[in-house]
């Protein structure tokens, strides 16, 4: 548990001198994050970030001189545990809000204790569903799967291209990516004349692709996280398959093109505009932002992930709306959350409504080309 | 006085929320613990008594979760039918899994029930219409006992005490039936036993059946009260895991593998404020129980109590000398 915060606060206290003036409730913040296990790479940079920002704010002063206690329980991403920390924290810890649920399986399994127990929640993971159909407590920042989606397939009409390869892996990211995939393609008018899979520690997918080399495909879709979809890029390469080839936003990291090297040259992506911070014009409102969380959590811990960005938003969101409507009052803080309007974080701008509380429209995703080691914006 | 120890940890069991009734240690946590006494105690059947091991016991309490999650969400069954299903689909399958896989002895018994779980847990994250695939199977209802919806988790806790009670109480009879003494025979060995007339391959699948059939029991419980069910709940780390309760509160005892249950998982909730130095911390402690108490946690203390009780005995007469 970390009370580092809590520490941060004492240390502050006993040198200003000012104990009793800052002596308000400080406000609890929940988090339960994948810091270890195979989804790790998406919740360590979420917790350091996390931390990051609640030490800057409590070395400002806090959120109207109260300070902000972060308390955190990793899960592993196991959802049992999940369950059971956020139960901790709710009933032991009676943090006033939850910020967390890494990977979507934490999220849904956590959801009817939040809606049961009636706490504002954000949740930190990608699939579409933790927010459709609306629950009352949970908003989500990430871009969701089906927006991947769209923005690959608009982009395959605007090349005219409509027969696509897809194939994905046995992930949760991966079926749920798959699912949307096939949901939107007819509304895109694209036919899919092969849907092949693999296991997520394969190491060689050249069978599934030597089939979708013979199926006609004018295009391959892969969905996937980690290292399977640098291994599905290499083998594209090794077998001379001359097809455009798109990954989703969930290998938006600098990893994935040193993993797949020069076979990564050319490949499409839905991604956050954080990876490609600098090149927006200075007229874009979001780069002031951005650059300014990619200067400072890369000063710190190294090179920055998208994922680490969904934590700011996030508690940033929380922030604001702790701002307008005090941490006392949770059914508040949820409006408060919910009425969120304008509100420019890394992944796009926030406009929530009581009908989508994810906010996120379809110009939050840049479609990005790697070019010479390097992501660049397709215009 | 057989069932002494019964009645005691029934009386703590009771007690505890009566004095802490919102209190996440013993509502949530004792829940947890409760469903891991059922688990535990039914692999101790079997690894303890019969001395066959499993390390594919989580298929068995995935298998009666899915059921239950899947029966009601997807055809809106009544929990108790899908409950009962559950375990008829369990037994079925330990007891048509049974012989084959109970004629392999020592390693080869244990890596083909790895395998079998291992299968199980590609099923249940492959076949994603039906299971929901890796990210899980969401809105279980609530269990309906007779019309009496439990929510809430002191009720939970109730209920999942009560079904520990009863299978704590199961297994002491159980053990002290012919049917236990048969299977205490093949334990010691297989060849005697068949020497003295016990039908060992019948005994070793009925210990296979009934503790499968208690695992199942606990998945149902288990996917009513958390309303989700997902693969991760089932994998081998949970296998390896309840291994590890059975042996840690010592083989071959019933209260010791519901202490051993108890302990770890109140230890693996303790150890959380460590932080990166968990697992380092859990594994010492492992450790050292193995080194210093080798017979297992609770059959090694209440041995070291009695010990000490007569030592202190003995010594009481050349005090007064």
């Amino acid at each position: 548990m970390k009370r580092w915060s809590n520490a941060l606060a004492a240390v502050l206290l006993s040198l200003t001198g000012s104990g009793l003036a800052q002596a308000a409730d400080p406000i609890k913040i929940g988090s339960f994050l994948t810091v270890t296990g195979p989804a790790s790479f998406l919740g360590d940079p979420e917790l350091k970030t996390l931390q990051m920002y609640v030490d800057d704010l409590n070395a400002q002063g806090g959120i109207k001189g109260s300070k902000i206690e972060l308390i955190h329980y990793d899960t592993g991403g196991n959802a049992k545990d999940a369950v059971n920390f956020v139960k901790r924290l709710i009933k032991n810890d009676k943090v006033d809000l939850l910020i967390g649920g890494t990977t979507t399986g934490d999220t849904m399994a956590v959801i009817p204790d939040v809606e049961k127990e009636g706490i504002p929640f954000i949740s930190l993971a990608g699939a579409v569903e933790i927010v459709e159909p609306v629950k009352k407590w949970v908003f989500k920042t990430p871009h969701s799967d089906r927006m991947a989606a769209a923005k690959i397939f608009e982009d395959l009409r605007k090349r005219g291209l409509s027969e696509i390869a897809l194939i994905t892996g046995d992930g949760g990211f991966d079926k749920s990516g798959r699912a949307q995939i096939l949901k939107l393609a007819p509304d895109y008018g694209m036919t899919l004349v092969a849907d092949e899979f693999y296991g997520n520690k394969d190491t060689d997918m050249t069978t599934q692709l030597t089939k979708i080399r013979s199926s006609g495909a004018q295009a391959i879709i892969n969905f996937g996280l980690g290292q399977a979809p640098a291994i599905v890029t290499k083998n594209i390469k090794q077998l001379g398959i001359a097809l455009p080839l798109y990954q989703s936003h969930g290998v938006a990291s600098k990893t994935f093109i040193d993993l797949a090297g020069d076979a990564a040259e050319g490949v499409r992506l839905p991604a956050a505009a954080l990876v490609v911070a600098e090149q927006l014009p200075d007229a874009d409102p979001q780069k002031p932002i951005l650059l300014a969380y990619k200067n400072q959590y890369e000063a710190k811990h190294g090179p920055v992930s998208t994922f680490g960005g969904h934590a700011y938003d996030g508690l940033l969101i929380a922030v604001e709306a702790i701002k307008r409507a005090g941490a006392a009052d949770k059914a508040k803080l949820r409006d408060e959350i919910e009425s969120t309007k304008g509100f420019i974080g890394t992944a796009g701008v926030f406009n929530m409504t009581p009908q989508d509380h994810m906010g996120l429209n379809l110009d939050a995703f840049k479609l990005v080309e790697i070019r010479k080691g390097a992501w660049k914006i397709v215009e | 006085m057989r069932l002494a120890g019964f009645y005691a940890f029934a009386a703590t069991v009771a007690l505890l929320p009566a004095l802490f009734p919102d209190n996440y240690f013993v509502v949530v946590v004792g829940a947890s613990a409760g469903l891991n006494v059922i688990l535990a105690v039914g692999l101790n059947l079997l690894m303890g008594y019969a001395g066959q091991i499993s390390l594919g016991h989580a298929a068995f309490f995935g298998l009666g979760a899915y059921a239950s999650a899947i029966l009601t969400t997807r055809f809106g069954w009544p929990s108790l039918l899908a409950l009962a299903a559950g375990l008829i689909a369990a037994g079925l399958l330990a007891w048509a899994f049974a012989r084959p896989i109970l004629r392999l002895r020592g390693h080869y018994l244990a890596m083909a029930t790895l395998g079998f779980g291992v299968i199980v847990h590609v099923i249940m994250v492959q076949a994603t219409g039906w299971t929901g695939g890796p990210d899980g199977l969401a809105g279980v209802p609530p269990l309906d006992l007779f019309g009496w919806e439990v929510s809430g988790d002191l009720q939970w806790y109730g209920v999942i005490m009560a079904a520990a009670l009863l299978a704590v109480w199961l297994s002491l009879n159980l053990v002290d039936s012919p049917v236990g003494r048969a299977l205490r025979a093949v334990h010691g060995s297989e060849f005697a036993a068949q020497m003295m007339g016990v039908d060992t391959a019948r005994a070793k699948t009925q210990a296979f059946v009934v503790s499968a059939l208690f695992a199942a029991f606990a998945g149902s419980l288990f996917a009513h009260q958390q309303a989700f069910v997902s693969p991760d709940s089932f994998d081998l780390t949970v296998s390896v895991e309840l291994v590890t309760m059975v042996v840690l509160g010592g083989l071959a005892s019933t209260f010791g593998a519901a202490c051993g249950a108890i302990a770890l998982t109140l230890l693996q909730q303790a150890l959380v404020v460590f932080e990166d130095y968990e697992m380092l911390i859990h594994g010492a402690l492992l450790m050292a129980v193995m080194i210093f108490l080798p017979q297992g946690l609770f059959v090694g203390l209440t041995q070291a109590a009695r010990r000490l009780g007569s030592a202190l005995v003995r010594s009481r007469p050349s005090v007064a000398a």
